[in-house]
């Protein structure tokens, strides 16, 4: 593809993140002092912050979520590490990712040898629609959302695509949001870490206790097909398949190769990255693929010397039920028009040949959209040290990949983590 | 049309004109909508305004329960929800719009493929009026 390597050798040494939820009480620098203390916590041969040389935030619009630009130095300044230069780096949903290849390739270039890498993102301070607005902005606003385009929108349009051409209904998507919402009720950082049964029940508890009729959903199904409970948002997509507006921040230390063992004795080792853009959404020639998320992926893999089989844990961009989908087959992990088929047939849970998603991904977890590429990055590193507790994934995976998207697809990342 | 400079500002004077105005690389052919000055196919700078008929087949869509702001200003909402979509027109370019005239109640059975002709509508009050440009079944 490019043919192009890393000036030398990054290493991935400490991650750690805030829970992601809806915490009225919190802004983002305070979410992310959490997410720095849990990843200097996870070095396990300590840290001197003195030895960090600079910082990259991720953080797609504090202006228009918190009133507040220029975040990157108010992140520094916060975890005691100013003067150290501070950039914060905006890719929509993808920013978290983009701070992270900007230490990669900071490292890489030999300029630095110790880089902090950030995400954040304080979303819930809006409404609902001031939120669906703020998020717009990340779409083409001179000629999608003259459209009436919402982001839901544009991915229920790649939906109603990829039904018409593999022959997949809005059943499938369904089973996805449960898929996730099982994996996301082991993890303890998760928004909405709960079995969509879960959330059933307690419905039906509440009504109960409020003297309300209590409805009579019997299986997640049942829960799921009625619309009181999952109206649509835009169809097919319902609200349990879209992920949820969130806060929340998340925190990994690169250094170079060399002296990865300086600071733990499970360093992980960053083998691929790649990146690409994209042309809006209708300006594409398939509607049924991410290209910018292909192309990220093959330069990533041919980067990292590995196959998509070789990749034993990932993290992909569930912004939407169907982004997983779509997600699964532009990773090469099943072909073009097979990945609905592997969903419904279960291959991407947990226990399946092909575990996507161990932490819930964006839908259970939550997606405080900045933060989001940068905690994709620490369920990784607990997967491939066998530190991710109830949902360790079985074989002690040693390669993991990350794939995160902005947009609908203008900004795609894919990163390859390797423990030796 | 003549001073035509291939801006959004442009395009949209046009849409007030009920003409759907997009560009053709005069080196390799390739037809954009809306409109760009620089052919991102050859990359040539030599860009000449080219009218498209309107005439195209809806290729996604979605109907939307909860909109934008715009939308919700414009009467729209959960009881009262509208398509918007993408749209194959015949010159070979896409371009996303509001359609009208499928079965909003039924979206499921609303077909991609669809035939469809351009409509330009107005929306919005007083300095915010503005032609919109939408496709009809
Ligand atoms: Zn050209």
């Amino acid at each position: 593809m490019t043919g192009r390597r890393l000036g030398r050798g990054v290493a991935l040494v400490g991650a750690g993140m805030s829970k992601f939820g809806a915490f009225p009480g919190k802004n983002t620098r305070e979410l992310f002092v959490e997410a720095y203390q849990e990843m200097t916590a996870s070095l396990d041969k300590g840290f001197d912050p003195a030895a960090v040389e600079a910082a990259y935030i991720g953080n797609f619009s504090s202006e228009l979520f918190e009133g507040q630009g220029h975040t990157a130095p108010i992140m520094t300044d916060w975890v005691g590490l100013t003067p150290v230069p501070a950039t914060r780096v905006e890719g929509a949903c993808a920013s978290g990712s983009l701070a992270l290849r900007q230490g990669i390739l900071a490292i890489a270039s030999g300029l630095y040898d110790v880089v902090l890498v950030g995400g954040i993102e304080k979303m819930t301070g809006l409404t609902t629609d001031g939120a669906t607005d703020a998020l717009a902005t990340a779409a083409d606003v001179t000629y999608e959302i003259p459209a009436g385009f919402t982001f839901p929108g544009m991915y229920a349009a790649i939906a109603t695509a990829y039904m018409h051409e593999y022959g997949m209904t809005p059943e499938t998507l369904l089973q996805v949001g449960i898929k996730n919402h099982e994996h996301g009720a082991l993890n303890p950082k998760a928004q909405f870490g709960q079995r969509i049964s879960a959330i059933m029940e307690a419905r039906k508890a509440s009504a109960a206790r409020k003297g309300k009729p209590v409805p009579t959903w019997v299986t997640e199904l049942d829960f799921l097909h009625d619309p009181a409970a999952n109206p649509q948002i835009a169809w097919p997509l319902r609200l349990f398949d879209c992920s949820p507006v969130s806060d929340g921040a998340a925190s990994v230390l690169l250094v170079s190769e060399d002296i990865a063992r300086h600071y733990t004795d499970a360093p992980l080792h960053l083998i691929g990255t790649g990146q690409a853009s994209d042309t809006a959404l209708h300006g594409r020639s398939t509607l049924t693929s991410l290209p910018a998320a292909k192309r990220a992926g093959q330069i990533a893999y041919e980067m990292a010397g590995v196959t998509p089989a070789d990749i034993r844990a990932v993290e992909v961009h569930d912004c939407f039920t169907i982004a997983e989908i779509v997600a699964t087959e532009d990773l090469d992990f099943f072909k073009p028009g097979e990945g609905w088929k592997a969903a419904e047939d279960g291959l991407t849970t947990r226990g399946g040949a092909r575990p996507v998603n161990s932490s819930g991904g964006l839908k259970s977890k939550g997606h405080p959209v900045g933060a989001s590429g940068v905690g994709q990055v620490v369920e990784i590193f607990h997967q491939l040290r066998g530190s991710a507790g109830e949902r360790q994934l079985p074989g002690a995976p040693n390669i993991g990949m990350t794939h995160n998207v902005g947009g609908t697809g203008q900004t795609c990342v894919v990163n390859i983590f390797e423990r030796r | 049309m003549s001073d035509f400079d291939f801006t959004s500002a442009a395009y949209n004077a046009q849409l007030a004109e009920k003409k759907l105005i997009g560009s053709r690389c005069k080196k390799c052919g390739h037809t954009f909508l809306p409109p760009r000055a620089l052919c991102s196919h050859c990359h040539s700078s030599e860009m000449e305004p080219f009218e498209f008929s309107g005439k195209g087949k809806l290729a996604a869509y979605t109907v939307i329960y909860f909109g934008p702001t715009s939308m919700k200003n414009a009467g729209y909402d959960s009881k009262n929800p509208y398509c918007s979509g993408i749209v194959d027109l015949e010159e070979g370019a896409r371009i996303s719009a509001q359609i009208f005239g499928v079965d909003i109640a039924h979206p499921e059975a609303i077909q991609i493929d669809t035939p469809l002709s351009a409509e330009f509508f107005e929306r919005g009050e007083g300095e915010r009026k503005k032609v919109f440009l939408g496709f009809k079944a």
